[in-house]
């Protein structure tokens, strides 16, 4: 007896997992029937970025230096009020462009902390190149994040970045695939201190519209500053500061490939020599 | 072992001839994978995924120790050097894409071996040892793997962190103190990452001796093949090099095409955004979910839903580590004599329905908990015990399965003659 049971014991094992599973099946499926989930609002009225195409995408795309200016002039501008750039140091502004000297200009123009370990003083001093952009301390309502590596950090990147920035909405008159959103849920209000914005994941947001009008940033370079087109080169900008390295990779990669395509075809030759007079 | 018609290492340099005669290493490698390990001449190229496993875990340990020369174990600094790695150190960007997504290469391959197993029944005997040690590397590697997803100390790595080891707070009574004993605390922080960094270290050293078993243990019967009948005679086998190494070689460069393809122009394909994210314990992502790999498993864990006997945690992590450890007994679940399922009518179709079942697992496991992924999470989990555990035990007893050829020369003929000749010139299998 005990060894026919134990002989079986698979059937057993495979009977217990089966029979769970159907009782957690069960389960799964009364709750449905009885309790069926409710769209909630931001299921429903969440929107996805449309599509934003930048020069650096693609496996042979490369970052448009006059873009990322433009961007970083919008960075400095309007969001480095309240979000820093820790992971980027002035030096790699030379990557998108600026001479030196221009490098030099912008470290000094910001404040970088010191501590002076023999006082214990502390203190500031004008930025120089080696230093990284330094971390911005944001007193209200809160925490803006970093924004070194924000494209890689968010669902969508560039595009979502794009998205949000020129997203935000009047509630009131919100509408999503021909639904209004106070139809649906008449009871939505969006809590105090917070924006209506439909691409961010909850529909409502700390920061406030950054870019509110057309010239907001005086470009240097005569490109006409409107909120799309500032928005759009923020957005780039922001995506040379998370991978700065996109240009090395991408002509690393097509190097790699042209090689590796070579190798293939040789390989491939001495295999089918090798193996000429052997069926298989 | 091996065949006796194996060629012997016959060293032709003075220099080969010395070493030889005081370490035989020359020796050892030409019979393990040189000249001297004659091979089954009809291998498809599902035979080339273990050599490509190898290959990975070439890759994975020389970009992961130079990785080490500049990362910090420290739960202050960990991300952050992640990040100078990616940005000041000399091809940091490379290096670290390489060994992120060389982890991804490193398991579909070894995904692909396994299911290349269960297709020929390489687990059969005599190989069964073979077999075992192989679901050791595979259990070694997602200790790695996991561990290693922690070391970037983002907000996956941490809560990924938090949710695998809070499977061991499922076990009764003194599964809480367990939890807080291997992380040194009572949510992973320092203590964690650094121990972890020491054992994401050290595994990769494990899985290569256990390859080396592996290897050995293989080359005692010597390697199935597609028919799943024995070698029989010199006439159906060829030595590994040069044959398998030309065909290893151009297999290994289009492994090497699609790595490339990744790393450089799509390096984050796989990865998770919430991991550009620092680990922050105070505020918990929306949707926690592993990499790829573990995703037909994470989908086992979370379909048991339902307290009965014992807790429902508890029967997920059971079921989880269970649908590994159910891999060791599958020499003893299938008992049929034949090996290779292309003679075995009603394997075959079992076996085509597992893929696809954990195609589908994975799915679950990648997707968002909702009522939804979970009815099929539970009906594709269903699926996965009854395979190994009732399916498949019952197909080995009442199966009729097709006759099988001769030989291995006999199969390869017929297929290049359209009938079952057994004629290769003088070389007719002598039985």
């Amino acid at each position: 007896m005990g060894s026919l049971f134990l002989r079986n014991l698979n059937y057993f094992i495979g009977a217990a997992f089966v029979v769970m599973l159907v009782i957690a099946l069960v389960g799964t499926v009364s709750g449905l029937v009885s309790n069926p989930p409710q769209e909630t609002v931001d299921e429903a009225f969440h929107v996805h970025p449309t599509p934003l195409h930048l020069e650096s995408d693609g496996p042979f795309g490369k970052f448009n230096d006059r873009q990322l200016q433009r961007g970083f002039q919008v960075y400095k501008e309007v969001c480095s009020a309240c979000h820093s750039l820790k992971h980027v140091a002035f030096r790699n502004l030379e990557d998108i462009g600026y001479s030196e000297g221009q490098v030099k200009t912008i470290a000094a123009e910001y404040q970088v902390p010191t501590f002076d370990p023999k006082t214990g003083d502390r203190d500031t001093r004008p930025g120089v190149p080696a230093d990284t952009f330094p971390i911005v301390y944001y007193p209200g309502q809160g925490s803006p994040p970093d924004l070194s590596m924000i494209a890689k950090a968010r669902e969508g990147g560039a595009a979502y970045i794009h998205a949000l920035i020129t997203g935000y909405r009047n509630p009131k008159t919100f509408t999503k695939d021909g639904k209004s959103l106070m139809k649906e849920f008449p009871d939505f209000k969006v809590p105090d201190g917070l924006h209506f914005n439909p691409y961010f994941a909850n529909l409502n947001i700390a920061m406030p519209p950054p870019l509110t009008k057309e010239g907001q940033v005086q470009y240097m370079d005569g490109t006409r500053p409107t909120i799309d087109q500032m928005s759009k080169d923020v957005a780039a900008f922001l995506v040379w500061a998370a991978e700065p390295k996109l240009e090395a990779r991408h002509r690393a990669g097509v190097a790699a490939v042209i090689f590796l395509l070579i190798f293939i075809g040789l390989a491939f030759g001495a295999y089918k020599n090798i193996w000429r007079d052997i069926k298989h | 072992m091996s065949f006796p018609w194996a060629k012997q290492y016959e060293p032709k340099h003075p220099v080969m001839q010395w070493v030889d005669n005081r370490l035989p290493l020359p020796r050892l490698v030409y019979g393990a994978i040189g000249g001297g390990y004659p091979v089954p001449r009809n291998l498809n190229y599902w035979w080339n995924f273990g050599v490509l496993a190898g290959a990975a875990l070439a890759v994975q340990i020389i970009t992961g120790v130079v990785l080490a020369m500049h990362y910090a174990a420290n739960g202050a600094v960990a991300f952050d050097s992640v990040e100078h790695i990616m940005r000041d150190v000399n091809g940091g960007w490379f290096l670290r894409y390489a060994h992120a997504n060389g982890a991804s290469m490193f398991f579909i391959v070894v995904y692909i071996h396994i299911f290349r197993g269960l297709y020929y029944g390489s687990y059969k005997p005599p190989r069964e040892m073979v077999w075992l040690l192989g679901v050791v590397i595979f259990l070694l590697m997602m200790a790695t793997a996991f561990m290693g997803y922690v070391l970037p100390w983002g907000q996956m790595s941490f809560w990924g962190a938090q949710v695998i080891t809070g499977f061991f707070s499922a076990i009764p009574l003194v599964g809480e103190n367990i939890r807080i004993w291997l992380l040194g605390g009572y949510a992973p922080d320092n203590a964690a990452l650094n121990r972890f960094f020491s054992l994401h270290y050290l595994l990769p050293f494990v899985i290569a001796g256990v390859i080396i078993l592996h290897i050995w243990a293989l080359h005692i019967p010597g390697s199935n093949n597609p028919e799943g009948v024995d070698v029989k005679g010199e006439q159906d086998t060829v030595p590994f090099h040069p044959y398998y190494t030309a065909k290893d070689g151009w297999g290994m460069g289009v492994f090497f095409l699609i790595f490339a393809l990744l790393v450089f122009f799509a390096p984050n394909m796989l990865g998770h955004p919430d991991n550009y994210i620092p680990a922050n314990p105070l505020s918990t992502p929306a949707h926690i979910v592993p990499e790829w790999y573990f995703w037909p498993f994470y989908a086992i864990l979370r379909s048991f839903t339902a307290d009965f006997i014992l807790p429902a945690k508890l029967w997920g992590v059971l079921a989880m580590f269970g649908s590994i450890l159910i891999l060791f007994f599958l020499p003893w679940l299938d008992r049929s004599p034949v090996r290779s399922a292309k003679y075995r009518p009603a394997y075959r179709i079992a076996f085509w329905v597992l893929v696809v079942d954990v195609l589908l697992l994975g799915y679950v496991g990648g997707s968002e908990a909702t009522p939804k992924f979970l009815i099929l999470g539970q009906i594709t989990a269903a699926y996965y015990f009854a395979h190994f555990l009732i399916i498949v035990p019952i197909i080995s007893r009442i199966e009729k399965t097709r006759p099988l050829p001769n030989s291995i020369t006999e199969a390869v003929l017929a297929k290049h003659d359209g009938h079952g000749a057994t004629r290769d010139g003088a070389a007719v299998p002598a039985e």
